[in-house]
């Protein structure tokens, strides 16, 4: 039972997908197993959704403040997972829990669903931010959007996730969406061990796509566009004029190195990074515009 | 008149953003538009279907169509989507003129503001949802309240004034929550005191304590006794038919003696209305028939000995089918469960099919005439008696609604005809629904209609933000003129 604020509705089809939307978030997700289950997980889903936004809320002041050592930490199950996520991010500099915000809400809802009913196969897309569960031998197939800039839906290939790969989260920043990017990136799209792993590792990676100086990149303050922006006075993109193909390899390939240190770590397991219709993935920066993030899904796809 | 330059506090949510001129908040649902904060969800173009007569206009038929957003009368627009206007003698958003069969019809479109309103919720279930004038509550606060049955369904009169505004600020503001999400067709957990948790939504079958209901009754006790009566003949000494409101006996029921069904010796507790017919044989509840019983033989007292005897067979019955138990007497004339015999199946197979699937409906209702006819005509009294008089055709989103006679406009609309998400609110607490009023351009002329803002529907600027959708088929048109020009 949502609260009545939030909405919950079920979306007709072969495989019944649920739709929550609440002030910001929308999520649409997919339950997959027995009838019972998947009914059992959508309600919960829609119960444990309706607290959610009220339960951020209660905290926003801290969560849109920097994160790092030293500093505070939230006290809700969802900011603190934002926290936790974060936390790894803030030596590239000025980070707060909100760049894990929706992942850390999806894992929250796929956490509720899971806690309800036994699940194949699960995913929970909030905004294009994504919490996976993979049953033992189970796959899931991911479209990705060829130019998220035009928002459109034409699909440039698709990605097969298997349980064995040890992905369940997956989430893309760039400057085309709703919250601001400080480099130029269109779209860097990562594979992590949950989904607001993917979503701060992804938040960085494209703010380190980067041009420094550039005089056809226009920035701005954030706060100058959103008052209550996270990032305060940062200056965040607005505009990228058209770059060479030098000045793109140059960019793409400062957020790789960014990228390469995280997966080092243990942080993220795959990426691919798009600007200006040019693609490079983590794992064969050579290839240039694959469809593959990882060379581990290389088979698959 | 708002400073254009100055950040809005938007208070759809609790995110609360701060919205700068020209931008959008983190939803992209709410807007800073001039300095004011407006929804930017899409108005709604409704266009007719074949089904409802109304004029079409094929695309074929017109190769040089402009890219026009209306193209004439087999598009109407709704007032979803269109904003409001404050404070209301400001004249309507939106004040469109459309040739429909020569008549230049005019439609004022705006979203009320609705502080008077609530809905009327009928919930189809025998089982005892809660006592007549128990209050009904959702998240704890009360927003209404169980009113008179009327049929073999549970009625409930949420919202109103009283709640909306009479209460705590919480009371308004969930009670707001609740008629927005039920309006909307949402579904809502409510719980009556002393009695059910019931999730209810519109178009879909009553939850009661956490079971979905999947059948109306078929009628009460003794109208099932009355229906089946014939298809028991010869198969069986005596039928109970278990009802909280009535519960039917068929030996005693006048659809009994008709057949010549003898006396069976049966006593049944309750108080005996007329022959046959019983009121509380049992308290409500949610078992047999809408009573708190799981074993029926709890309402029977022993049979009389005068008429009883060994071997006499009965079928217990509720009045979905959903329950049932087959007895004979023994020697001692005490009821003893028997295997159902196959004979009776088809009888009770014939109520559960009788009975239609139970659903919950939601009926809006809210008073227009208020404020908001200034937004029409600066002689509101005039826009009343046009509508009350049949000239100017009142619609919910493009819905029919129905007028109650009387003072003022107040209508009622089944919220399952409208688009999806037609309502909105605002935080007064108050109800937004879409309302508008469509009448011949003469007759708005002559009420003092705001005849200088009228504008062709034409004209209305493509690059708006709009949804066309498609008439659902059973409206009538809301363009065709209630009456001949």
């Amino acid at each position: 039972m949502t609260g009545v604020r939030a909405s919950s509705r079920l979306l007709p089809g072969a495989q019944p997908r649920l739709h929550l939307q609440d002030g910001p978030i929308d999520i649409i997700l997919l339950a997959d197993g027995e009838a019972d289950a998947v009914d059992a997980a959508y309600r919960a889903a829609s119960q444990s959704f309706a607290f959610i936004l009220d339960e951020l809320c209660a905290e926003l002041p801290l969560l849109r403040a920097a994160a790092g050592p030293g500093r505070p930490w939230p006290g809700g199950p969802i900011a603190r997972r934002m926290r936790a996520a974060v936390e790894p991010m803030a030596r590239f500099g000025f980070i707060t829990p909100m760049a894990a915000v929706a992942g850390a809400v999806a894992e929250e809802v796929l956490a509720a669903m899971l806690e309800e009913a036994p699940l194949l196969r699960a995913a929970v897309n909030n905004g294009g931010d994504i919490a996976l569960h993979l049953a033992p031998g189970e796959t899931i197939r991911i479209g990705m959007v060829a130019k998220p800039e035009l928002g459109s839906v034409d699909l440039f290939g698709s990605l097969v996730i298997g349980h064995a790969d040890g992905v369940r989260g997956l989430a893309t920043s760039g400057r085309h969406g709703r919250s601001f990017s400080l480099g130029i990136a269109d779209a860097v799209t990562v594979l992590g061990r949950t989904a607001a792993a993917a979503d701060a590792a992804a938040t960085v990676i494209a703010n380190a796509v980067d041009l420094p100086g550039h005089p056809g990149i226009h920035r701005c303050p954030a706060r100058a566009l959103q008052p209550d922006s996270d990032l305060g006075d940062t200056t965040v993109t607005r505009e990228v004029a058209a770059l060479t193909a030098a000045e793109i390899d140059a960019a793409l390939t400062r957020g790789l190195l960014r990228a390469e240190d995280l997966r080092a770590e243990g942080l993220i397991i795959g990426a691919a990074l798009h600007l200006q219709g040019v693609t490079r993935t983590l794992a064969n920066p050579a290839e240039g515009a694959s469809p593959c993030l990882t060379s581990n899904c290389a088979s698959a796809c | 008149m708002a400073d254009p330059l100055a950040t809005v506090r938007c208070d759809a949510c609790p995110v609360m953003c701060n919205i700068r001129p020209g931008l959008t908040g983190a939803c992209d649902r709410y807007a800073n538009s001039a300095g004011e904060l407006v929804r930017v969800d899409p108005l709604v173009l409704l266009e007719s279907t074949l089904a409802q007569g109304g004029p079409l206009v094929a695309f074929q038929s017109e190769p040089d169509w402009d890219g026009r957003l209306v193209r004439g009368a087999d598009t109407f627009v709704t007032a979803i989507g269109a904003g409001t206007t404050y404070p209301d003698y400001k004249p309507a958003p939106f004040i469109v003129s459309t040739e429909v069969d020569g008549v230049d019809m005019v439609t004022v479109v705006t979203e009320g503001v609705f502080s008077y309103c609530g809905v009327k919720v009928k919930i189809d279930t025998d089982r005892h949802l809660g006592a007549e004038r128990a209050l009904v509550r959702a998240q704890g606060e009360p927003v209404g309240h169980v009113t008179t049955g009327e049929y073999g369904s549970q009625m409930l009169s949420l919202g109103g004034v009283g709640h909306l505004t009479g209460g705590t600020k919480k009371e308004g503001r969930v009670t707001c929550e609740t008629l927005l999400a039920l309006s909307n067709a949402q579904a809502v957990e409510l719980t009556i005191d002393d009695g059910a948790t019931v999730i209810v939504q519109a178009g879909a079958a009553p939850i009661v304590n956490g079971v979905a209901e999947t059948k109306m009754r078929v009628g009460c006790g003794s109208a099932t006794i009355g229906i089946f009566a014939p298809q028991w003949l010869g198969k069986v000494d005596e039928v109970v038919v278990v009802d909280d409101h009535i519960t039917g006996v068929l030996s005693e029921h006048q659809a009994g003696k008709l057949l010549d069904i003898p006396p069976t010796g049966i006593r049944m507790r309750g108080r005996r209305s007329t022959p046959g017919r019983y009121f509380q044989v049992a308290h409500p509840g949610t078992g047999w028939g809408g009573t708190d019983i799981s074993d029926p033989l709890s309402i029977l007292d022993p049979f009389d000995p005068k008429h009883a005897r060994p071997g006499l067979r009965m079928l217990m019955v509720s009045t979905t089918g959903e329950h049932s138990a087959y007895y004979e007497l023994d020697e001692a004339l005490r009821p003893v469960a028997r295997p159902f015999p196959s004979v009776l199946t088809d009888s009770v197979a014939r109520i559960s099919e009788n009975c239609e699937p139970a659903l919950c409906s939601v009926v809006f209702i809210g008073g227009a005439g208020g404020s908001l006819r200034a937004g029409v005509t600066d002689n509101p009294v005039r826009l009343t008696q046009s509508v009350s008089h049949g000239v100017t055709r009142l619609t919910c989103g493009g819905a029919p609604v129905y007028l109650w006679p009387g003072g003022g406009i107040t209508f009622m609309v089944d919220v399952t005809r409208l688009p999806e998400n037609a309502f909105g609110y605002v935080p007064t607490p108050a109800l937004v629904a879409p309302i508008e009023f469509t009448m011949p351009l003469a007759q708005y002329a002559a009420m003092g209609g705001y005849m200088d803002h009228v504008r062709p529907a034409a004209s209305l600027d493509p690059a708006a933000p709009h949804r066309r959708l498609s008439a659902a088929p059973d409206n009538p048109w809301p363009l065709t003129p209630l009456i001949a020009p």
